[in-house]
């Protein structure tokens, strides 16, 4: 069996490492590379897109260093393509994070900030960034959802939230509910962190690259 | 259903050991970290956090490696504290395969730090820890294992921290470190309820019940626990079972 290729974008947003080496452990059938050149994302057979920190900082990277044009060639491949957190968002129309910042505009939802007047079920005020482990229900039956119990927990750490629409393929309720999960095509994104969701996080993973990019 | 509250055990590490002190002094052996936070990876911790307490220049070397064993295998998040001073000091964790940094004295030397960290890695990844004792009738943050006052208030401290940009607040009672009578639990329920970031409990647990009380009575997002967990007393599962029947959203 031949070697397959994974490149997980690496446009200077934060923390490679911790998706690197879960994607190590699920998938030893495949190289894992953190990588810039868009030659080795051109020649990737799955494609992950991260991000964390500020929507404006992601986005002025996605644009400096040609990361949309990347995307949007992956896409046209018709290769599988995994955004986690912020790499969703990016994915979005827009978000209102930052003053108002234009995302990839591959989802029509806007991402939008959780409300700071919140209360949980105790009438305790809602912590923001939601952060921890809620569930996911399940909205669609995806090949990414293989092996995973509907209404897993999953850990989230974002105080920004997709809309959830028509492309959800999961969804979390943290006051408003939201995207935890979108899809189209071959692109599937996260808010949570499958990276640090232990069982069922690796099982997205190892889902992600067992996936051929069809529905 | 809910965000579950989550259960952190705590690993202080001295010279690549888990080791715990009472009263930071009176330090017992309790492992090799990357074992324990294996074991604690299984039993279902919601989070991991590790403290450098010595964090002296040649040791930083050992904890780098030390994090990247437990990133390696080990998929929840992970969070280093100890020492972290520089932004340099951040990315090298972070590179590592730690998840978050736990920021203490040098956010009292220079709360700018905390800014620039925040901006610079995003709110996520930046903690700030708070060692506080009881002065009179408030509480004020000590450094250097509890030994120094700096005459800032706690709860005025963490709403600061918040609006300097932490993600998240891990707040210890240095009365209460290592003597297992529970936490300080108006501290955490000042605290947590002066910040809408995340707070997680820290320093006194000595049963399974002080847990749940760090969050029906504290009102904490979190609760972190070490010599609890080390010695075998209880398991993590045990834990978290106990929490549950107090009608605590948890992870089971």
């Amino acid at each position: 069996m031949s070697i397959k290729l994974l490149t997980v974008i690496d446009y200077g947003m934060g923390n490679l490492h911790s998706v690197a080496k879960a994607l190590e452990h699920v998938a030893p059938e495949f190289q894992i590379e953190v990588t810039d050149s868009r030659q080795r994302i051109a020649e990737a057979d799955h494609v992950l897109l991260p991000g964390v920190g500020a929507i404006r900082d992601c986005m002025a990277e996605i644009h400096n260093q040609g990361v949309a044009d990347v995307v949007s060639e992956v896409l046209a491949d018709g290769k599988p393509l995994l955004g986690v957190c912020v790499g969703m968002q990016a994915l979005m129309k827009g978000s209102d994070e930052n003053g108002g910042i234009d995302c990839l505009r591959y989802f029509d939802g806007q991402v939008r900030q959780f409300p700071r007047n919140l209360t949980d079920e105790n009438g305790l005020p809602m912590k923001v960034p939601h952060m921890g482990w809620n569930h996911v229900h399940q909205t669609v039956d995806h090949p990414l959802w293989h092996n995973i119990e509907n209404g897993s927990r999953f850990y989230f750490v974002h105080s920004y939230y997709a809309e959830a629409l028509e492309y959800t393929a999961g969804r979390t309720v943290y006051g408003p509910e939201f995207a935890a999960a979108v899809f189209q095509k071959n692109i599937f994104a996260t808010q949570f962190h499958p990276e640090k969701s232990h069982i069922a996080g690796l099982q997205l993973l190892k889902n992600f690259t067992l996936w051929d990019g069809s529905l | 259903m809910p965000l579950a509250k989550r259960i952190i055990p705590c690993l202080d590490v001295d010279q690549g050991r888990v080791v715990k002190g009472v009263n930071f002094v009176n330090i017992r052996d309790a492992g090799d970290p990357v074992e324990v936070s294996r074991r604690y990876n299984e039993q279902g911790a919601d989070e991991i956090t590790m403290l450098d307490i010595t964090a002296t220049h040649e040791g930083r070397g050992t904890m780098i490696e030390t994090v990247k064993a437990i990133a390696g295998q080990v998929f929840i998040p992970l969070t280093v504290g100890g020492g972290i001073r520089t932004t340099a000091d951040i990315r090298d964790m972070l590179n590592a395969g730690a998840d978050k940094v736990s920021i203490n004295s040098a956010a009292i030397f220079n709360p700018d730090f905390v800014r620039e960290a925040s901006e610079r890695f995003g709110a996520q990844c930046i903690v700030v820890a708070i060692d506080a004792k009881q002065v009179d009738d408030h509480w004020e943050i000590f450094t250097h294992g509890g030994r120094k006052p700096t005459g800032i208030d706690a709860v005025e401290w963490a709403k600061k921290m918040e609006a300097y940009g932490a993600g998240e607040i891990l707040l210890t009672s240095m009365d209460r470190d290592g003597v297992k009578t529970g936490f300080d639990l108006e501290l955490t329920r000042a605290v947590a309820d002066a910040v809408t970031i995340p707070v997680i409990a820290s320093g006194g647990v000595g049963n399974l019940e002080h847990l749940a009380e760090g969050v029906l009575q504290g009102h904490a997002d979190a609760v972190l626990a070490a010599s609890i967990f080390h010695f075998g007393e209880y398991s993590i599962g045990e834990a978290k079972q106990q929490m549950a029947t107090q009608g605590i959203e948890m992870r089971i």
